[in-house]
Parts: C-alpha cells; sequence; structure tokens
C-alpha cells in the first residue's frame, strides 16, 4: 500500500524547522512520521500524516511549497539481518531506492521502514511475493 | 614645460603619448579632421548609420565644427544587439583580424570587431595609459586582467608589450601562484580589477608575504568602480599607486581614459574617443563642469566606428587644465551609472540577464533577488531564488539539479562563476512597485 | 558516412626557409649552432658543463659536435628558478611565460621582442601549410595566459592576417553560440576539446557538421588518428596536428602539411634529436625515441639538449608538399609519468603536494583519469583521517572543496575528489602506481 508523503522545502537557517511544524500544531494536526534530508543549502521536511490533504491546504495557505508523492511502509524484522534480507529482495529485482527513512513507531518485533521507490508499485508486487510485510494505510494512523 | 616632463622619467613620458600634449587648437583640428572621416565611413559603411542620418537630413558634409557632433543621433547599446552580429561592421571581414564579445543586456552576446589599424591605435592608447600611470621599458607587468573576449587582458596585454615592459599574461584566478611570481620576479606593475588585488593583498598578508617589500611600484586598476576610499587602503597597505583606467569594448576595450600622476581625473584619449556629457533624461549636450552621461565617439576606429555611443557612465568632464599638462580633458571617476547594470569582477551584469537565464529553465520568472558580497576582497554574486512548486521536489538530488541547471544557465549567459540559493516562497522581500533586484553589500 | 574533402594539397609555403635544399638547410643549422653556443656561453649552467667538456663556439665543427653538448632537464629549470637560464639583460625580456612544473611551483620561460616575432612566424608557417588564409576566422579556444597555446596560435593568426576569436576556455555552449553566429571557418583547441564541442552542439540540437568550421589546428596534448577520423567525421572538418612545448618556444616546433603525413619540424629553428631515453644513444629513423631539441634562434633562453620526455618517430623522407624538412610521428607516449588532461601537464607529484597541503588527509591516495564521454576527468580518491568522516555532509563538502581548490592551485586543473574511509584505498609494497589512466579503453 502506498502512503501519502508531503515534502516541504525549507531554507537551511535557525527556526525553519519550527516554523512549518507550528502551523500543523496550531491546525491540529498530528505527525505520524517525520524526516529532514538537509543539505548545506536547504531542507527537505518529510511528513506522514493521516490528514494529509488538510495538511497540505493549511501549509501551502500559510506559503509552503509542498509536494506530495508516494512511499512505501515496509515491516522489518527488528533482528540482525532483517534489513539486509529485504534489501536484497528488492536489488534482485531491479529496484531502485530513491531514499529511505525509519518510522517513529514500533510493532511488536518490527521495525517499520519507509521507502521512497521510482516505481512504488513494482515494489509492492516484489516484497509481497517475497512475503515481506507492507503495511496499510489503516495500520499506522 | 616638456623639459620637465622629459626628466620625469617615471612621470609619464614616452614618445607615443605625445599627443596627450598636443595644443588644444591642433588638438580640436585632428579631431575635427578625423570626425569628418569617421562619419563619412559610418555612413557608407553602415546601413543603420546611414539611414539615422538620411531620415534627419544629414550627410557627413554636415560635419563643418565639432560642435555639430550635436546634430548627429545616438548610438545605444541595443543596436548592438539588433544588429548583431556584424551589422554594425564598417570592414570587410577579411580586413578585421580581431572579434571580442561581451555581455549584451540579454542572453545574446554583443560582438566588437578591429582591423589591424585598430589593434594598433588599441595598443597605442594602453601604451600612453601606461606611460601616464608611470610605466617605462624595462617595467616587469603582471596582467591579472583576464585574457579572452573580455577586452581586459589583451588589451592591457598589447599596450604593455609596446612599452616595451615584460608582460607576465598570468590573467585571472590561482591567487597563490600570482603572489608567488610577483614575488620571485621582482614585478613592479600589477593590472587587475581593484577587488581582484585587494583579495591578493589580503591573501598575501596571510601568506606572510609583505608587499611593502617588494619592487611592486604601481597598480593599474580598472574595469569595475572603486572608490577613493578604496585607493586609499590599497596604497596604504601595499605601499604601491593606484591608477584608475577606463574603458569599454564598444569603444575600444581598456585604453579610453587614464588617470596620470596627479589623481585628479582619468585623461581621455580625445584624439581618438571624442567625450561628450549629456542630460540622460533629454540628451542635451551639458557644458564642461556639469555632471551627466557620457557619450563617446570614436574617431579613428575603422572596423566598427561608434558614433555618440551612450556608455550610461555617469561623470562630468573636468574643464580645468591638469598639473601634468597633458592637454587632453579629463572625466571624473566614475561613480554610478544611468541605468541598472552592475559590475562583478571586472564583468558587466545586467538584472534582465539573469532573468532571462532564470526564464529559460523555469519557463515562467519566479521571485529572484541578486546579492552582491565581497568575501577576502573577492566580489561574489549570489541569486536568491524562491522555490516554486513547479521545480520543488522531495528528492534532495532532485532539488540539487534545479539548483545546477539554474545557476548553469546565469553562468552560461554572464560567463562568470555565481552562487545560486533555493530560498523559501515569499521569503524574498517585496518592495511597492518595482522590486529591488539588486542588494550590492560589497562596499560597507 | 563522413564526407570530408580530400586535403588540400595547395603546398602552401609560408617562408622558403622551410624548402631549402638540405646542404643549405645544415649549413644554416652548422652557423647557428656555433652562435647559440656561444650566446649561452656565459649561463652557469652551461658555463660549468662547458668548462668540463672544453666545449667553446669553434670547437663546434660539424653538426654532429651537437652530441658533445650538455643534455637540459626540466629539473635543471626548476633549480635555477626564476630566470638562471637567461642570456639577454633582464630589460630586454618582452614576455614571460610557465608551465606545470613536477611541483608546485611552474617552470618559466622567457621570450625577447625579437623571439615572440620569431614565435609568430613559426606558428604562422604551420597555419599557411594547413590552409590558412587572411580572409578567414579562427576561433581560439585555447586557453590564454602563462600556457603557451593560446598566444602562440593567437599572434600566429594575426601574422597571417586571419581574424582572431580569443575565445579562450569554458563555457563549451556559448563558444558554439559564437562559433555559429561569427562564422569561425576555422578551429583551435585541443583534440579532445574539439569533440566536446560536437557532443556539447548535438546537446543543444545544433548539428555540429553544419556548423561553420572547416578544417582545425590541435595540439597540446596527445592523440590519436582514430581520433582525428572521429573528429573529422562529427565536425566535416580536416584536422591538422601541431607540437611544440614552452621550453622549447611553444607552439609551433612542428606541424603538418596539407599531407598530413607527420609534422614537419621547423629545423631552420631547431635542431632535433631522437634518442633512446636508457643509453641516449641516436635511434634510426622510423624508431621510436625521446625527442631533444636545441633551440638555434632564440636569444632570451635558448636551451641546448632540451629533454621532451615525449616519445615519437622521425623520418627524412622527402615530403611531397616541397618542405625538406624532417618530420616526426604522433607522439606516442612519454618517459616519465606527466599526464596531459585536458591540455594540461599534470604530475602526480603535483597532486601528492596538494593533498600535503589540506589538514585531515593521509599519504594514501590514488588519482584516476578517464574520458567518459569526449572530455577527460581527473578523479582523486584521497583517504582521510577517521573523525574527519563526519556525518555532517556539509562538514565533508568543505573539506572536499578545500582539496580540490588546492589541486586546482597547485596543478591548475579541476579534479573530482572522493574521500575515502582509512585503509580502504589499495597499499602498495614496491613501487606505488597510483595512476589508473582509462583513457583510451573504449
Amino acid at each position: 500500500m502506498k502512503l501519502p508523503q508531503l515534502s516541504v522545502f525549507l531554507e537551511n537557517r535557525p527556526g525553519s524547522l519550527l516554523e512549518p511544524l507550528q502551523v500543523l500544531a496550531a491546525a491540529d494536526i498530528n505527525l505520524v512520521s517525520i524526516s529532514l534530508a538537509d543539505t548545506e543549502q536547504f531542507g527537505i521536511l518529510r511528513l506522514v500524516l493521516k490528514d494529509w490533504e488538510f495538511a497540505k491546504s493549511v501549509l501551502e495557505k500559510d506559503g509552503w511549497v509542498v509536494n506530495v508523492t508516494d512511499v512505501v511502509a515496509v515491516d522489518v524484522d527488528d533482528q540482525p539481518g532483517g534489513l539486509v534480507k529485504m534489501l536484497a529482495v528488492l536489488a534482485e529485482a531491479g529496484i531502485n531506492i530513491e531514499y529511505m527513512y525509519a518510522f517513529a513507531l514500533r510493532r511488536n518485533v518490527k521495525a517499520v521502514l519507509l521507502f521512497r521507490f521510482e516505481d512504488p508499485d513494482a515494489a509492492i508486487e516484489v516484497l509481497e511475493q517475497a512475503g515481506i510485510g507492507v503495511i496499510q494505510e489503516e495500520e499506522l494512523y | 614645460m616638456h623639459h620637465e616632463l622629459w626628466n620625469d622619467a617615471a612621470g609619464g613620458f614616452h614618445p607615443v603619448s605625445a599627443p596627450d600634449f598636443l595644443p588644444e587648437a591642433q588638438l580640436r583640428e585632428v579631431q575635427l579632421r578625423r570626425l569628418k572621416a569617421v562619419v563619412g565611413r559610418a555612413y557608407e559603411k553602415v546601413p543603420l548609420f546611414r539611414q539615422r542620418l538620411e531620415k534627419r537630413g544629414l550627410t557627413p558634409e554636415s560635419m563643418q565644427s565639432l560642435a555639430d557632433i550635436a546634430k548627429l543621433p545616438f548610438t545605444v547599446k541595443t543596436d548592438l544587439r539588433d544588429t548583431y552580429p556584424f551589422g554594425l561592421f564598417a570592414s570587410p571581414m577579411a580586413d578585421v583580424v580581431r572579434l571580442h564579445a561581451s555581455s549584451g543586456t540579454t542572453g545574446k552576446p554583443i560582438v566588437v570587431a578591429y582591423t589591424r589599424e585598430d589593434v594598433e591605435v588599441w595598443a597605442e592608447v594602453m601604451t600612453r595609459t601606461f606611460a601616464a600611470c608611470g610605466l617605462h621599458r624595462g617595467d616587469i607587468v603582471q596582467n591579472a586582467f583576464g585574457y579572452g573576449l573580455f577586452t581586459g587582458g589583451l588589451g592591457a596585454h598589447y599596450g604593455a608589450e609596446t612599452l616595451g615592459a615584460t608582460v607576465i599574461p598570468i590573467s585571472g584566478g590561482n591567487t597563490d601562484r600570482q603572489i608567488m611570481v610577483l614575488r620571485d620576479f621582482g614585478v613592479t606593475a600589477i593590472c587587475a580589477t581593484p577587488s581582484y588585488f585587494m583579495h591578493l593583498a589580503e591573501k598575501a598578508m596571510e601568506m606572510g608575504v609583505d608587499l611593502k617589500a617588494m619592487p611592486l611600484r604601481v597598480g593599474v586598476f580598472g574595469a569595475e568602480p572603486w572608490s577613493d576610499a578604496m585607493r586609499a587602503r590599497i596604497e596604504a597597505d601595499t605601499g604601491i599607486k593606484a591608477f584608475d583606467i577606463y574603458g569599454l569594448s564598444e569603444i575600444i576595450g581598456p585604453g579610453v581614459a587614464s588617470e596620470c600622476s596627479q589623481h585628479e581625473g582619468l585623461h581621455v584619449f580625445e584624439d581618438h574617443f571624442y567625450p561628450e556629457i549629456i542630460d540622460p533624461e533629454t540628451g542635451e549636450v551639458l557644458p564642461d563642469g556639469s555632471e551627466g552621461e557620457l557619450v563617446l565617439t570614436t574617431l579613428s576606429k575603422k572596423a566598427m566606428p561608434m558614433i555618440r555611443y551612450r556608455t550610461r557612465d555617469i561623470t562630468a568632464i573636468l574643464p580645468e587644465r591638469c598639473g601634468c599638462g597633458r592637454t587632453i580633458r579629463r572625466i571624473r571617476r566614475i561613480g554610478r551609472r544611468s541605468d541598472d547594470m552592475f559590475i562583478i569582477r571586472g564583468v558587466n551584469v545586467y538584472p534582465s540577464q539573469v532573468e532571462a537565464a532564470l526564464l529559460n529553465v523555469e519557463g515562467t520568472l519566479p521571485h529572484y533577488q541578486i546579492l552582491l558580497t565581497r568575501e577576502q576582497g573577492l566580489d561574489q554574486m549570489t541569486v536568491e531564488v524562491e522555490v516554486t512548486p513547479e521545480v520543488f521536489s522531495d528528492k534532495v538530488r532532485a532539488l540539487e539539479e534545479v539548483r545546477a541547471r539554474l545557476a548553469h544557465a546565469i553562468e552560461h549567459i554572464l560567463g562568470i562563476r555565481v552562487g545560486l540559493r533555493l530560498v523559501g516562497p515569499h521569503s524574498i522581500q517585496r518592495s511597492e512597485g518595482k522590486a529591488k533586484r539588486v542588494i550590492d553589500k560589497r562596499n560597507g | 558516412m563522413h564526407t570530408v574533402q580530400p586535403p588540400p594539397i595547395d603546398n602552401a609555403v609560408r617562408d622558403r626557409d622551410e624548402t631549402l635544399p638540405r646542404a643549405e638547410l645544415e649549413a644554416l643549422q652548422l652557423t647557428r649552432l656555433r652562435e647559440v653556443v656561444e650566446r649561452v656561453a656565459h649561463v652557469p649552467f652551461y658555463r660549468e658543463a662547458f668548462a668540463l667538456r672544453g666545449i667553446t663556439a669553434r670547437t663546434i665543427k660539424s653538426l654532429d659536435d651537437l652530441r658533445r653538448l650538455p643534455f637540459t632537464t626540466k629539473d635543471d629549470l626548476r633549480r635555477h628558478h626564476p630566470l638562471g637560464f637567461i642570456t639577454v639583460p633582464r630589460e630586454q625580456l618582452a614576455r614571460i611565460h610557465g608551465s606545470s612544473g613536477t611541483t608546485g611551483k611552474p617552470t618559466f620561460v622567457a621570450y625577447t621582442a625579437k623571439d615572440l616575432q620569431t614565435w609568430s612566424d613559426l606558428c604562422a608557417r604551420f597555419l599557411v601549410a594547413g590552409g590558412l588564409q587572411p580572409r578567414h576566422t579562427v576561433h581560439v579556444a585555447f586557453g590564454y595566459g602563462l600556457f603557451t597555446g593560446g598566444f602562440g596560435l593567437h599572434y600566429g593568426i594575426e601574422k597571417v592576417g586571419a581574424a582572431v576569436v580569443p575565445a579562450a576556455s569554458g563555457n563549451t555552449r556559448r563558444q558554439i553560440e559564437i562559433i555559429q553566429d561569427l562564422g569561425a571557418e576555422v578551429l583551435v583547441c585541443t583534440p579532445s576539446y574539439a569533440l566536446t564541442i560536437a557532443e556539447t552542439a548535438r546537446e543543444m540540437g545544433i548539428d555540429p557538421r553544419r556548423l561553420p568550421l572547416k578544417f582545425g589546428h590541435f595540439g597540446a596534448e596527445p592523440w590519436t588518428e582514430e581520433m582525428r577520423q572521429q573528429i573529422e567525421a562529427d565536425l566535416d572538418i580536416l584536422a591538422f596536428n601541431n607540437y611544440g612545448l614552452s621550453e622549447v618556444i611553444g607552439p609551433g616546433v612542428s606541424g603538418e602539411c596539407a599531407h598530413r603525413d607527420g609534422m614537419h619540424i621547423q629545423e631552420d629553428h631547431f635542431l632535433v634529436e631522437c634518442l633512446d631515453p636508457d643509453t641516449l644513444e641516436s635511434v634510426g629513423d622510423g624508431e621510436e625515441g625521446e625527442l631533444v631539441f636545441t633551440a638555434l634562434t632564440k636569444e632570451a633562453m635558448p636551451l641546448l639538449r632540451y629533454r621532451t620526455r615525449d616519445i615519437a618517430r622521425l623520418t627524412r623522407e622527402p615530403c611531397a608538399c616541397g618542405r625538406t624538412t624532417v618530420r616526426m610521428s604522433r607522439v606516442t607516449g612519454r618517459t616519465d609519468d606527466m599526464l596531459i588532461i585536458r591540455g594540461v601537464n599534470v604530475f602526480p607529484s603535483q597532486i601528492e603536494e596538494a593533498l600535503l597541503r589540506v589538514e585531515g588527509t593521509t599519504p594514501h591516495y590514488m588519482i584516476e583519469v578517464e574520458r567518459p564521454g569526449t572530455l577527460d576527468q581527473l578523479t582523486v580518491k584521497v583517504e582521510v583521517l577517521p573523525e574527519l568522516l563526519s556525518d555532517r555532509m556539509d562538514r565533508m563538502q568543505r573539506l572536499k572543496d578545500r582539496i580540490g581548490k588546492e589541486i586546482l592551485t597547485v596543478a591548475g586543473i579541476r579534479a573530482n575528489v572522493e574521500l575515502a574511509a582509512p585503509r580502504t584505498l589499495e597499499r602498495f609494497t614496491g613501487k606505488a602506481k597510483r595512476v589508473v589512466d582509462k583513457r583510451g579503453q573504449n
């Protein structure tokens, strides 16, 4: 199952992370996951949240540039080699990972990782065939 | 009077400088004779000029006195663009031995051409420039102006060569090497943009090289405006004499005007370049002493004569005779312009060029701002561009690519390296009416 | 399919000295050799060597006596930095040029006004031999500056009376626009840059074969016949080869004529030898050896038996163009580890020196040269101290920038810098082999 992810452009300066999060908090929007990719010049704030359409409109109204892309949430065994097994499956199928980050919440003995693929549908198919759990939207929110 | 000059070996007399000292009546005679010839040449060979004259009912015979020049139409920078590349050439390519290019106001460069005689005149006026700055045969000249299509490098190069100096054609950049060469060869004179020399001086100090203890005696600085305060600092820090020179490629390149030992304005080599000052609004000619826009007519150019070219540089012609004895008139140092052009590391930049580049990449014009700073004496240009939803991506690499594409597009048009920063939407201040596109933090 | 016309065999010769009968040419060489031995006799380096071997101008009886003269090497120039080989008073110098040394210090060469005239004439000769006429417009995409390539050609073209467009290096797209707009028929640059122009033109949606270019003079780096064919096919031009080095004069030492079968060495100005680099004995015509030049006519800084480290072959077969001079083959290799990257001479020792200037680097590094498209690419991989491999991308970026800047300063070339973790690069037990040159492997 693909999850919509919001990304927000941030300048690399003090306080720039605070501002969009304040906007979301003021609108009573809860975050499911958050990650920040940064370079010397700018950052990209990536958010997964339940009410993403509302969050997007709130941010845009406040003047932020927001972009929606699909990511895939994957259950990974929380033990040595757990990630390796999954990555091997993807490599075998020639699927390219654009980036990934760990999810905030933990489920039982599993860790949840979020992946951005060039072709999310192909990735989901490959993972499911290999018996690796792809998490459904409702399980997260 | 000339006796004193001959004795003052470092004071700037070289046989080629003789025209600097022509009695005024004789100078005006030379100017009028050459004005008639150049107007005749342009009328005969350049259709645009001929049409403009015909529209006014003028012919070359209308030039009966120097004052008649005011009847002639102006030439402006966009004329070069509109007739690009060869439209203003008055010589066939077979007679052209050199082409240079500089930035236009948009994406297209402007092109200027020289015949063999033009290259000789150029070398002559640059020799007179160096002589006025106190250089002579035997001086070791490190030429740190950029070589290439930019006229600064080759202009100074030919002048120093004709003077009989030793030329080290080091071109711009690689400051460590510049300092090593300066020290190892006992360089006595350097040509550069003043900001680059400041940078070099700071770097030398960091490296423990004391420029004051070196034979370096003279700095010949141009290609960008600089202040008397900057001169005072350069001279105090490095122990050299700093001279301001002026020129523009549309006219010939460097060699249009130069300071002398008096440092009170720049002598225009007016036997080749006839200066007028006009009111930039009305186009009316102003008397000597008044401030206005400098207009130049090339009196001897063959390949590309420029008649009443509007430089957009604001100055005044100084009416008094100079203490150095030169009879050619002086202009005050250039402080500002009547358009929005600015100069960075000796390269002329128009905001409209930056706009053309941004538009090219993004399809629509994003909000942007140009920041000019000086770090360690070196000019830096940073373009801040607001991120738009069209170019934004969740991938760092994609965003880096957008950044690089924008930077390359600008560098492609300007020919210099620029910084490019993507900034948040609405982070660039909007002002009433016209946006302030250029923030110049270089002085202060 | 390529439609390059057969070479225009018009056998244009600019100067009758290019076609002197051998006997006359050799007599002229002998006179000039005696003169140059006389001129350099007071240069300390030669004075000592001459004293040791009992050499004076009068003991030079025939051209064979050349073999008694001492060799001169790049290291000799460096040891006598900056101007220890000058034979004229300093005030008579009109120009100083430099080329990369084996360390950060370039080696410098000097010219009098007459030397500059000679140099321009020599460049004009090979340009004319390759078809240049006053009506042409020439796009010069060599770097100007301390490097001799740009200036040699610039003055040569000016001498012929053609129009020079001093485009210098960089900003290829703009260069292509200028070639197109100004209608240049002749291109002057390194052969690899000619291919870059073709490739970039295609990227811009311009057919490079439809550019106004008709022929080109290429030099400053070794190239092959295959590369010539590719340049000619890509740009639909005729490509001529020329050769020179700043220690001898710059470009203008030799160049091809319309028959393009070896480069005519301008023997009235340079004596050439082709030697076995180990025994320093002459090799026979047609055999590979190191080229060694003696400058016969230079005033400011004539060098005797300068060892170029360039490997090539000589032939004395007469050429159909009528020139009587000996011809040299393309340069096929070097006797030292110098690399030529995008026309810039780079010594591995320079890279090492640059790395040593940056704190935090280790002496473990690798140099890789590739040619992914048409342009050489230099990659320097260096191990850094573990504490510098931070998770802060910006800090690592700064370190890379710093290393890149030092390499640019010392070696005059832009390099891709890759930081490597400690103990990840290859270790050498014997002679370190730090250079991997992958060019020409496609």
